[in-house]
């Protein structure tokens, strides 16, 4: 064996592995370390966001717009999402229900799916795209501008004036657009499979009746204030550090979507982890119904 | 002057000592150190790219230095708190290269905001004070209705001194106040310039390329040079001196800068010319 590794040394190969392994140690490393020093600067971020929460409430002159831009202007592309995902379910559920002869118990599978996970994952989805990547394309060309210089400058706080009241906007109108999007979902439901396919409406409703309740309107309700609170954060974070010029802004623009939607998935899972351990503490007898 | 006054020298306005700032791997500042005295008018003059810019933003604590200190009055800005900066920034003003004027508001909402967000002023009194500052840099009342998109370039500077002033600062600081603007325009701005110092009897530093600007409006000048061009232990401020003897400086470099003459750099530029031309051969 030494034998060997003198042979691979003095052919010059041994260097030429180190410098590889080096190299590969210095790139992961520096991968790994400004991933580091991302997170904690986003926790910084967010930190100092609920720090001014705390502290101050913006005006109302100023809460005003941002409340019109992330409810009202999305309330349309939310209904009509809303309206065809239910639509949709109805078209990919009804032939599997109808050979089991199920099909009346379409009303239950469409509006719990909608309750508890499309419409609040919808809403967060639709929100991300239209409101994130503004916030994003905003901030960021107010960074490339200056203008966030310049608030700072005029002994403003950027985060209390810039993010705060995006943050409340989301976090307080998301609930409401959720209900728009399970309300847009359920009549969309309901249109294609009793009008359309003329499943009868009593045992569609009693089914629905049977299997949604309160506390998965609620749940789904309870999760889109964390997505809502994740996509202003994102955004607002992602247009704060926008790079210079017109590729700066659109990259943050796309990259405050992209995160935001990540996130929205994955805090998605983890809070439905966390509500059915939460149902089954509270409901045992719940666990045994299947 | 008692002896007294003697004995205790008012301090200088702004002192910075040892300032370096880098951002990532590339070192902007190197070692920096100067004071301003109160009422005096600084032009920091440099090619692009030497840190003047940054320089200027590290005087008001929005770019945090590796190392040194800004003294600013007295206080140390690189080691207050959000709040204790925030009371700090109210005695400066800040005219940024393009105004930075805040889109969504109008000329007036603009010129309001560090009175609304400082001040306990009623309505009718700040919309006095926007437009006796409007009145200071030349504009008419009117102007303030409008949306900065709508203004000329000129315009926009002029609203950016106007909301600079509106808060009555110590310091004025100037980045870039007549690039991009027509020599009859950039007169103007330097004729506010000077008109604000004998008004308000504000200590000004004005970053700049504009020779004119700074021989009409300073009574110093300072000159920085890259830090990548210059030699280990060499010094950043390669000129500090009065106008008058930029012409004089013993620096080659400052006096080439003067003239605007590029010397021993038209050799980059021959060297692109070669490298570019045998590309083109090749290809």
């Amino acid at each position: 064996m030494p034998a060997t590794i003198e042979a691979i040394r003095s052919s010059g190969s041994w260097d030429r592995f180190r410098a590889w392994i080096a190299q590969w140690f210095r790139e992961w490393g520096e991968f790994v370390i400004d991933g580091l020093v991302a997170v904690g600067d986003f926790t910084f971020f967010v930190a100092r966001t609920w720090m001014w929460l705390l502290v101050r409430f913006p005006r109302r002159s100023v809460l005003l717009p941002n409340f019109y831009q992330v409810g009202v202007r999305s309330l349309p592309v939310i209904a009509l999402t809303g309206t065809f995902i239910g639509m949709v379910l109805s078209v990919q559920s009804y032939f599997q229900f109808k050979q089991l002869g199920l099909e009346t118990r379409l009303g239950a599978v469409i509006n719990m799916s909608l309750v508890r996970e499309l419409g609040p994952v919808l809403a967060a989805t639709m929100l991300a795209g239209r409101v994130g990547s503004a916030m994003a394309a905003e901030l960021g060309t107010m960074r490339v501008t200056e203008q966030i210089d310049a608030l700072a400058s005029m002994g403003a706080n950027p985060v209390f004036h810039l993010v705060v009241p995006r943050f409340l906007a989301s976090v307080f109108l998301i609930p409401a657009l959720t209900v728009m999007a399970d309300f847009m979902g359920v009549v969309g439901g309901y249109f294609y499979s009793v009008i359309i396919l003329g499943i009868d409406f009593h045992h569609y409703r009693y089914n629905s009746e049977q299997f949604v309740g309160v506390f998965d309107l609620l749940m789904g309700l309870f999760k889109s204030l964390f997505f809502g609170g994740t996509i202003s954060l994102v955004s607002c974070y992602r247009g704060f550090h926008c790079a210079p010029g017109a590729e700066g802004v659109g990259r943050a623009a796309t990259a405050a979507f992209v995160y935001s939607f990540v996130i929205i998935l994955i805090l998605d899972l983890v809070l439905n982890i966390l509500s059915d351990a939460v149902y089954y503490a509270l409901w045992p007898e719940g666990a045994k119904l299947f | 002057m008692t002896a007294d006054d003697m004995a205790t020298p008012a301090p200088p306005l702004v002192d910075v000592d040892g300032l370096s700032v880098r951002f990532g791997k590339q070192l902007v500042l190197r070692d920096l150190s100067f004071r301003i005295e109160r009422g005096e008018t600084v032009a920091i003059i440099g090619e692009s790219g030497c840190g003047k810019t940054v320089m200027l933003k590290c005087l008001i604590g929005l770019v945090q230095p590796a190392a040194g200190s800004v003294r600013f009055d007295g206080a140390d800005l690189t080691a207050l708190n959000d709040r204790e900066l925030t009371r700090q920034r109210i005695r400066f003003g800040f005219v940024f290269q393009n105004a930075a004027l805040f889109d969504s508001l109008t000329v007036g909402q603009n010129i309001a905001f560090p009175l609304a967000e400082h001040t306990n002023h009623s309505l009718k009194r700040i919309r006095e004070l926007v437009l006796s500052s409007l009145a200071d840099v030349g504009l008419p009342d009117a102007v303030a209705g409008k949306k900065p998109a709508e203004l000329s370039g000129g315009m926009r500077k002029r609203v950016g001194l106007a909301r600079a002033l509106v808060m009555d600062p110590e310091l004025l600081l100037y980045d870039e106040p007549t690039t991009g603007l027509d020599p009859i325009m950039s007169d103007v701005i330097n004729e506010l310039m000077m008109r604000t110092r004998m008004r308000h009897g504000v200590t000004s530093v004005i970053v700049t390329h504009d020779m004119l600007t700074a021989r009409k409006v300073a009574d110093r000048v300072i000159m920085l040079y890259p830090v990548q061009r210059l030699r280990e232990n060499e010094r950043q401020i390669i000129f500090d001196g009065p106008p008058s003897q930029l012409d004089r400086a013993d620096d080659r470099r400052v006096r080439q800068f003067v003239r605007g003459e590029a010397g021993e750099r038209l050799m980059e530029l021959r060297e692109m010319g070669s490298g570019a031309v045998s590309w083109t051969r090749e290809s």
